[in-house]
């Protein structure tokens, strides 16, 4: 290995390091909920392993029957993670250095904290494979084992709402959204997308207000842009 | 350490549904035309995305979350990730152990 892939791999690994400690808490709290809704260490470890995506798999313990409905769980995936598509598809700009294998093994990768931290990345570097893959894969073993020993203490982990870890994760994400911020542009953005996620998380029942947050943030940005062209013209 | 066969099945779905979804984005792009605007409007997204994850917690679960949103907010301004965590973390449990 040379030693400028050597540098890229200690930064990518460096760029994640606070998320993948962060994210500990966060797979206990999955690991334990899991627990006392049946699942086995091995099943919550597996759903860990294979769906690598935490908000769908906290909304699929919220909905968790015995037996298991396939079908609602996989529709409930689906409607989580369709982010996801504008996540790929704003992150895929900036795999020019990435083989068509790379951008498809990377993509099996992008969890939300990851996913953030190449975008940050990418602002002020060339994003090559040996730095994604060096931030991806200790964030992915580490959400894996935590969940697994999660679901292994099971109750004594305790109630997770007395000392707040439940809280660790929205609080996770109001860091990264921090980290984007550049100024009342970012504000409207976060406005819109608040605003019209909560409005159909009122209106319409089930994990539909992510499609629609999503879309009505982009929405506001689209519509600011427009307006700056209209003033400059 | 047992594996159900319809929970094993439904992980399936889920990894499925998910995996379709960040293929989806990879194809997305390949097609998107990039112009200055469109790259502005995608700029849009990763804010988007994660705001609309925290929306409900943050003004629509109670008071005791929504000042610790806040309290995390602030502070990701001037601390790294894991003191500001930590910090609305203990806001959080305070704000719940006094009933908010």
């Amino acid at each position: 290995m040379t030693s400028a892939a050597r540098l890229e791999m200690r930064q990518g690994f460096h760029a994640i390091l606070p998320l993948t400690i962060a994210v500990v808490p966060i797979g206990l709290v999955f690991g334990a909920v899991a627990a006392t809704k049946g699942l086995s260490a091995l099943e919550a470890m597996l759903m860990s392993a294979l769906v690598f995506a935490g908000g769908s798999q906290f909304v699929a313990m919220d909905i968790w029957t015995r037996p298991a409905n396939i079908a609602a769980l996989g529709t409930a995936a689906l409607l989580v993670n369709i982010r996801h598509v504008l996540m790929g598809a704003s992150v895929a700009r900036h795999m020019a250095e990435f083989s068509g294998r790379q951008k498809v093994m990377s993509m099996l990768f992008l969890a939300d904290e990851i996913w953030a931290v190449a975008e940050f990345r990418a602002r002020g570097h060339r994003l090559t494979p040996v730095w994604f893959f060096a931030a991806a894969l200790p964030f992915y073993l580490v959400w894996v084992l935590s969940g697994l020993t999660g679901a292994l203490l099971g109750a004594m982990v305790g109630d997770p709402a007395v000392i707040a870890m439940d809280f660790v994760f929205p609080a996770v994400f109001v860091i990264l959204i921090a980290g984007f911020w550049r100024g009342n542009h970012t504000g409207l953005i976060l406005v819109g997308s608040a605003a019209s996620a909560l409005l159909v998380h009122h209106v319409v029942p089930g994990v539909w207000y992510i499609l629609g947050g999503a879309l009505g943030g982009v929405a506001m940005a689209a519509l600011a842009t427009r307006r700056a062209r209209e003033v400059r013209t | 350490m047992t594996l159900d066969l319809m929970t094993v099945l439904a992980i399936f779905a889920m990894a499925a549904a998910t995996i379709a979804t960040r293929m989806a984005g990879l194809l997305v792009g390949r097609l998107l035309k990039l112009s200055p605007s469109t790259e502005e409007i995608l700029g849009a997204i990763p804010p988007s995305v994660l705001m609309v994850v925290v929306a409900p917690t943050a003004f629509a679960t109670g008071w005791a979350e929504t000042i610790g949103c806040a309290v995390v907010a602030l502070s990701a301004t001037r601390l790294p990730l894991l003191p500001a965590a930590a910090g609305g973390v203990l806001t959080v449990a305070a704000l719940r152990s006094l009933g908010l």
